[in-house]
């Protein structure tokens, strides 16, 4: 039998339901947020807005320019022949049996992939204060978006790095391709995410603190020298800073690279995964204070 | 179900004035440290409330302080308030550009701003382009707008233009297509700051309209900051009067605006020089600016609508050429402006120059009205502008010991009437 008591229990009164209908809000501004409100979700829902800034980018970068786009491949083939002369003539270091053109355009295509990456995204909040300031939008769509250019104008670095090995494999008779390659486009992914994770934990400090900004300059370019990009990982073999060398986790990623491409290089799983484990970590934290940052910005920056 | 859409409780904005530098530094750190003891932070209790007039004691300054209101749908509100009473602030927290210190705001339905027109727009891309562009980012998906682009296209009136680069674009052109899609957005909450202050005036008619349809036929909810009394008094269903960051009153639009309107007169009809209160810049440096009752002996006598008036000015030029083009905007308390006036004058360098203007007797209307002051250089480059530097009041006395009440209209001319 039902007793009255159970019965009232069981069917919920009309304020009750009221009163939950009242607290149905689509939205809440609240001056704190939990810590792992990453809004991913809404990042997904502004996926329109995130295409659309992507082809922004790349309209609007060489407008007005004569040579457009193929400022993209100017710029490898001058820095090749730059490397060329000063690590191959003058400093007279190896190669690790490879092409020398090879070796060093492969370094320097994957490698400004990740530094346009980084000091594109870490520039994230002071370039667009303007914007934030007025209309609120995930604000990860825009460093996203800034990797997601980065990636087309890489995909062309690539197109011209595949046609010179096209080109001098004809002239050699040494053409590589293999298994390898299935590789490549976790590298690409692993080199963006490097860039967008440290981007963002820059572009979240320079807000309050400036001095960022300053370090962003030159470091990247100093990062490059502990890169294996102008000399091969073995060259190292031996020598006492190695290690400086093995604990940067862009020179498993640069390694491979030449490894997928090639077939050549120094690669461990250990290596990789290092690299791998160091890109999951600068992502989540990049994000936490992102999120973080992305709120009260416009009253620092 | 209520139908109350926005809901703000407690809400509170504390800034930290000056520059950010090593005390920043300082700050942070021991907040951090007292957060990590799990205590409150400390800069939280201090703080003044914001009036700009006199000068503070602490870094903090509170913008908003405990406001308390809600929104129902279909609602048009009206903000008002002085500048720095906190209107900015609290539209900033709506739309998400900024976060509350503390408080919150419970919202139901998708919100967008107009807090400033063609935020995104790319001077290199087409009109095509950044419709979308800017569609997106006001919160719009491809597939929305692309349903709605010819009526925006025709609602700004530039299908001629619409594959050209928008910087070609006239700024008329390049306002008109940036409220227009702006305007397109179905928001079930929309924010309006001012905007209506841009373009011509027939365009500013389609815009007025345009939000008028959005609240009355679609039924949506507006929150409408201004200082024009005259669009919050005809748009707004209902206002709230903000005061030094926290909500004075609410109630119909009407008696809002005659409290702010009680509020603000303060009546100044002059103004002097004082060694610790300049006014002006390096181009010009103002030493007196007044009100003048021309029709009698005493300048300060209480102004008639038979009276004339003299508007006087002293300052000096700081500039390295002596042509000033001096001139005023003479509007009503409530933001119409009647008439400007100017006019270049030599005006030796670094000396005073002194300058009067008549008004006619039998000429403005019994209200309060409000001077708006501007220098400019021979080449019209601005100078100094003063917005509402002197605020006077002119009395139909006959008429207030008499009659009724005032006549209708901006201006009270005498005209002649006779038999034919």
């Amino acid at each position: 039998m039902i007793t009255d008591t159970e019965q009232i229990k069981n069917t919920p009164s009309p304020a009750l339901t009221a009163s939950a209908n009242d607290d149905h809000w689509d939205e809440i501004i609240r001056p704190e947020t939990g810590l792992f409100e990453l809004n991913l979700k809404e990042v997904w829902k502004y996926r329109d807005l995130l295409m659309l800034f992507v082809k922004r980018d790349f309209i609007a970068q060489y407008k007005q320019t004569i040579l457009g786009p193929i400022w993209h491949i100017i710029q490898p083939v001058f820095t090749t022949i730059m490397f060329l002369l000063v690590f191959g003539k003058i400093a007279n270091i190896p190669t690790d049996g490879l092409h020398p053109i090879l070796f060093y355009m492969s370094g320097i295509t994957i490698w400004s992939y990740f530094s346009a990456c980084l000091t594109a995204t870490s520039n994230t909040f002071v370039a667009n204060a303007g914007i934030f300031g007025k209309v609120y939008f995930p604000r990860l769509v825009i460093p996203l978006s800034t990797v997601m250019s980065n990636m087309v104008k890489f995909g062309i670095q690539f197109g011209l790095l595949l046609a010179v090995m096209l080109w001098l494999g004809v002239q050699t008779g040494k053409f590589y391709f293999g298994i390898n390659w299935l590789l490549i486009p976790v590298l690409v992914v692993m080199m963006g995410g490097l860039g967008l994770g440290l981007g963002i934990i820059i572009s979240s400090l320079t807000t309050k603190y400036r001095d960022f900004t300053v370090l962003i300059g030159f470091g990247v370019q100093l990062a490059m020298y502990v890169t294996p990009v102008a000399y091969p990982l073995s060259f190292l073999e031996g020598k006492s800073y190695k290690w400086v060398v093995d604990a940067n986790p862009l020179s498993s990623v640069v390694e491979a690279f030449r490894f997928a491409l090639f077939n050549e290089g120094t690669v461990s799983i250990a290596s990789l995964g290092y690299s791998f484990l160091f890109m999951i970590a600068s992502l989540f934290f990049g994000m936490l204070i992102f999120s973080k940052v992305e709120r009260s910005f416009m009253d620092t920056v | 179900m209520s139908d109350t859409v926005i809901k703000v409780e407690n809400l509170s904005k504390q800034y930290r004035l000056g520059q950010v530098g090593s005390s920043f530094l300082s700050h942070d750190i021991n907040r951090a440290w007292h957060k990590l003891r799990g205590k409150e932070d400390p800069y939280l209790k201090i703080g003044e409330e914001n009036d700009r007039t006199t000068k503070r004691n602490s870094d903090y300054v509170w913008a908003l302080r405990d406001i308390n209101f809600e929104v129902k749908h279909g609602e048009v509100l009206g903000i008002i308030g002085r500048n720095g009473a906190g209107k900015s602030t609290l539209l900033k927290i709506l739309s998400r550009t900024t976060k509350p210190t503390t408080g919150n705001i419970k919202i139901k339905g998708r919100v967008a701003s107009l807090l400033e027109v063609g935020t995104g727009f790319h001077p290199e891309l087409s009109g095509r382009d950044n419709i979308f562009l800017n569609g997106a980012i006001l919160g719009m998906t491809k597939a929305e707008i692309k349903s709605k682009f010819d009526e925006i296209v025709d609602f700004a009136g530039v299908e001629k233009y619409i594959d050209t680069p928008v910087k070609r674009y006239s700024s008329g052109m390049y306002v008109r297509l940036a409220f227009a899609v702006a305007a397109h957005l179905e928001p079930e909450i929309l924010i309006v700051d001012e905007v209506l202050a841009v373009g011509d005036a027939e365009f500013q008619k389609k815009a007025l309209g345009k939000m008028k349809d959005v609240s009355t036929k679609d039924g949506r909810t507006v929150l409408f900051v201004s200082h024009n009394m005259i669009a919050v008094e005809t748009l707004c269903t209902s206002a709230i009067l903000l005061e030094n960051g926290s909500v004075f009153d609410e109630g119909i639009p009407g008696l809002m605006i005659k409290h702010y309107i009680g509020k603000n007169a303060d009546l100044k009809r002059g103004y002097k020089h004082e060694s610790n209160n300049t006014l002006g810049n390096d181009n010009i440096s103002l030493l007196y600016a007044a009100i003048e009752n021309a029709s009698v002996a005493d300048k300060n006598e209480m102004i008639d609508v038979k009276t004339e008036i003299d508007v006087r000015l002293i300052f000096i030029n700081k500039t390295k050429k002596d042509i000033i083009s001096v001139g005023f905007d003479l509007k009503t308390i409530k933001g119409d402006t009647i008439f400007g006036s100017g006019n270049k004058f030599i005006c030796p360098i670094g000396e005073e120059t002194e300058l009067t203007c008549r008004i006619p007797g039998n000429f403005l209307n019994n209200d309060t009205y409000q001077l708006f002051f501007y220098f400019h250089s021979d080449e019209m480059d601005p100078l100094l502008a003063l917005p509402d530097l002197l605020t006077f009041e002119i009395k139909d006395l006959e008429r207030e010991s008499g009659y009724i009440g005032k006549i209708n209209g901006f201006l009270r001319p005498q005209l002649i009437w006779h038999f034919d």
